[in-house]
């Protein structure tokens, strides 16, 4: 609108800016610096993959020495599939906070596009999640390469059990993070999410023989399996009939758009 | 279209079966304060958040310079809004809220500042809001409304909680504001606030509109004056005839349970003389003034939806009767039905209504 045909009404002295994307981008890193939850969460994450990535390899090396069949870095995915619980969390966090505050309600004023918030607070938590994960596991990774006195296993191998494990880890956090948007409750955001980790794994061990079938989909494609298949074959989890790592990114990633679709419409259609 | 006006047309909610809003039409101005009153549950907060696009009307549209909320370019430097004063993140600091939802809107982080400062918050805008009282969220909200020096700025009950010197200042700002050629609407359920505030008013009740004027028509509308008059006892019998000679002399006289006539439309020594003519002593003429206030409550009195009873039995009574929309049409002071009980105002918080009360 022309601020020249506002002659009666007020104009601010304030320069009128469009905001975009990127200011939206901004503000949610405002905001996820400014509460402890994200300290807390992110600081229970790096304890976890750090401490649990020294300390089996550490009790592997001195309880068996000589060289295993698992490759040193496989002994991170314990500790990155404890993190997944803090990515989860502060990822349902990020809305389900918001709805159970009533701040949404400032924040949809101050910004009606629902399609910008929910594009701003996914940009900035996967780019979190990802860069803290990717420079935890590779720290993980060098202390197991040190402490099981392997040979360096190279890229085919560091590539996966970090890269790939990182963007893992932050589709999990948006996944989390579009679940909270659509259950709007913290504790049925963060359960929905764990039993979306944890249901298939259990379900599985619990079928009939006579569903072997599903079983064997149910435990190769849940998410500690596809969390796991970064890590090549390993331990009891390996069958080779799982997916390999980055077939497990384009599933997790599908879900992921589907979820951010469902985020979208309940953020547009339900009322506030 | 160049005024930042309010429009709303046919603006309807339902949730389920309940109509929190039904209908309604109106217009907002700049230059005003807008006093948008009604009882609790009347659906004042449910219009507000239609404005802003966080509910989705059930049918009708408002909108806000003549669009739709939602599809407003700039909509924060247009409009501003204090909904819920406690809708803030209790783990982030005063300051920080506002940087966020400075950065969000596109306006220079040192307004985050200015609006510290005119809140009077910023001695506290690096703690934590969850320690706030309600009077300081109240004005934190305030500042998050205020943040992008809009042109239309929606409040919902701000004087919630603060002190009276917090009532003061936010009476002022409302007019200041307003004054500078913005439109200002306040939503408040106390009409002796928006008597000293506002210069329009919106009354609702049910979701229904039940006065859309400005503040002096409704006191001139509403406040009635009238007369109580009691015929001597011992001439009890006669009370229907001093009623019609009332009623020729161009007054009005209604019955009162007590046996009192309450009288509008003449003055106190014309009845009197009235009384004099037709030989009936009077044992009672007094003056009485209805109060901004209850006419308010006069008007929204079958609206209430939460109503406090001291009557535990009240539930074992047969439902009242369906709201009917007053009437608003212009025309001459007017009394509206005596109620069945001997006072003339609503029964204060906590009594019965009368009705209600007079049931076996």
């Amino acid at each position: 609108m022309n601020p020249d045909t506002d002659v009666r009404g007020y104009v601010s002295p304030i320069e009128v800016r469009r905001a975009h994307l990127g200011d939206a981008i901004l503000a949610e890193w405002t905001k996820m610096r400014s509460v402890r939850s994200t300290m807390w969460t992110l600081g229970a994450l790096v304890v976890v993959v750090l401490g649990v990535g020294t300390v089996i390899p550490w009790a592997v090396r001195t309880d068996a020495p000589g060289p295993q069949g698992d490759p040193p870095l496989a002994y991170g995915f314990f500790g990155v599939l404890l993190g997944t619980v803090c990515v989860i969390t502060l990822g349902a966090l990020s809305f389900s906070s918001e709805f159970g505050t009533g701040l949404i309600r400032t924040t949809l004023t101050a910004c009606p596009s629902r399609a910008r918030v929910l594009a701003a607070k996914t940009a900035v938590y996967f780019c979190l999640v990802f860069a803290l994960t990717l420079v935890l596991t590779v720290i993980a990774g060098i202390f197991e390469v040190v402490i099981i006195n392997s040979p360096n296993p190279g890229p085919t191998v560091w590539a996966p059990a970090t890269v790939g494990v990182s963007v893992y880890m932050a589709l999990l956090g948006v996944l989390s993070l579009a679940v909270g948007a659509m259950v709007r409750h913290a504790a049925g955001a963060v359960t929905a999410m764990l039993g979306i980790v944890l249901l298939p794994l259990v379900v599985a061990m619990f079928l009939p023989r006579p569903l072997s079938g599903v079983r064997s989909v149910l435990l190769n494609y849940s998410i500690p399996s596809q969390l796991v298949s970064f890590y090549g074959a390993f331990g009891g989890f390996a069958n080779g009939s799982q997916p390999s790592g980055w077939v497990s990114l384009w599933i997790l990633l599908g879900v992921v758009a589907l979820a951010m679709a469902g985020a979208y419409v309940a953020l547009d259609r339900r009322d506030v | 279209m160049g005024l930042e006006m309010i429009e709303a047309a046919g603006l309807t909610k339902r949730y389920g079966a309940k109509t929190a809003v039904h209908d309604l039409t109106f217009e907002v101005r700049p230059g005003h304060v807008t006093g948008f009153l009604g009882p609790n549950g009347s659906g004042k907060s449910t219009t507000m958040r239609m404005i802003v696009g966080l509910d989705r009307p059930t049918s009708g549209t408002v909108t806000v310079g003549g669009r739709p909320f939602r599809q407003t370019p700039n909509a924060p430097r247009k409009v501003g809004a204090l909904l819920d004063a406690q809708a803030v993140h209790g783990g982030r600091s005063a300051r920080n809220h506002l940087l966020s939802l400075a950065q969000l809107s596109g306006i220079p982080a040192s307004r985050v500042e200015e609006v510290l400062d005119v809140v009077g918050l910023r001695d506290v805008a690096g703690k934590r809001s969850k320690g706030f009282s309600l009077g300081m969220g109240q004005r934190l909200g305030i500042a998050a409304a205020l943040l992008g020096d809009p042109q239309v700025l929606l409040f919902d009950e701000p004087v919630n909680g603060l002190d009276p010197e917090g009532i003061y200042w936010v009476r002022t700002l409302m007019k200041r504001l307003a004054a500078e050629g913005r439109t200002v609407l306040v939503s408040s359920h106390l009409m002796s606030e928006m008597a000293v505030t506002a210069d329009h008013l919106l009354v609702i009740g049910r979701g229904r509109l039940l006065a859309d004027m400005s503040v002096r028509e409704f006191i001139s509308r509403n406040s009635a004056d009238f007369a109580r008059v009691r015929v001597a006892d011992d001439a009890a019998g006669r009370t229907g005839e001093l009623a019609a000679a009332v009623a020729e002399a161009g007054g009005r006289a209604l019955k009162e349970p007590d046996g009192a006539l309450r009288v509008t439309g003449i003055d106190l020594p014309r009845i009197s003389d009235l009384a004099h003519k037709a030989d009936i002593r009077l044992w009672e003429l007094s003056p009485h003034h209805a109060s901004l206030e209850e006419a308010y409550m006069r008007l929204t009195q079958d609206v209430v939806d939460y109503r406090s009873t001291d009557d535990e039995l009240a539930g074992f009574t047969p439902p009242e009767d369906e709201a009917h929309p007053l009437d608003t049409a212009p025309g001459p002071p007017e009394v509206p039905e005596v109620p069945a009980q001997g006072w003339y105002a609503p029964p204060p918080p906590g009594q019965a209504p009368p009705q209600t009360r007079s049931r076996p």
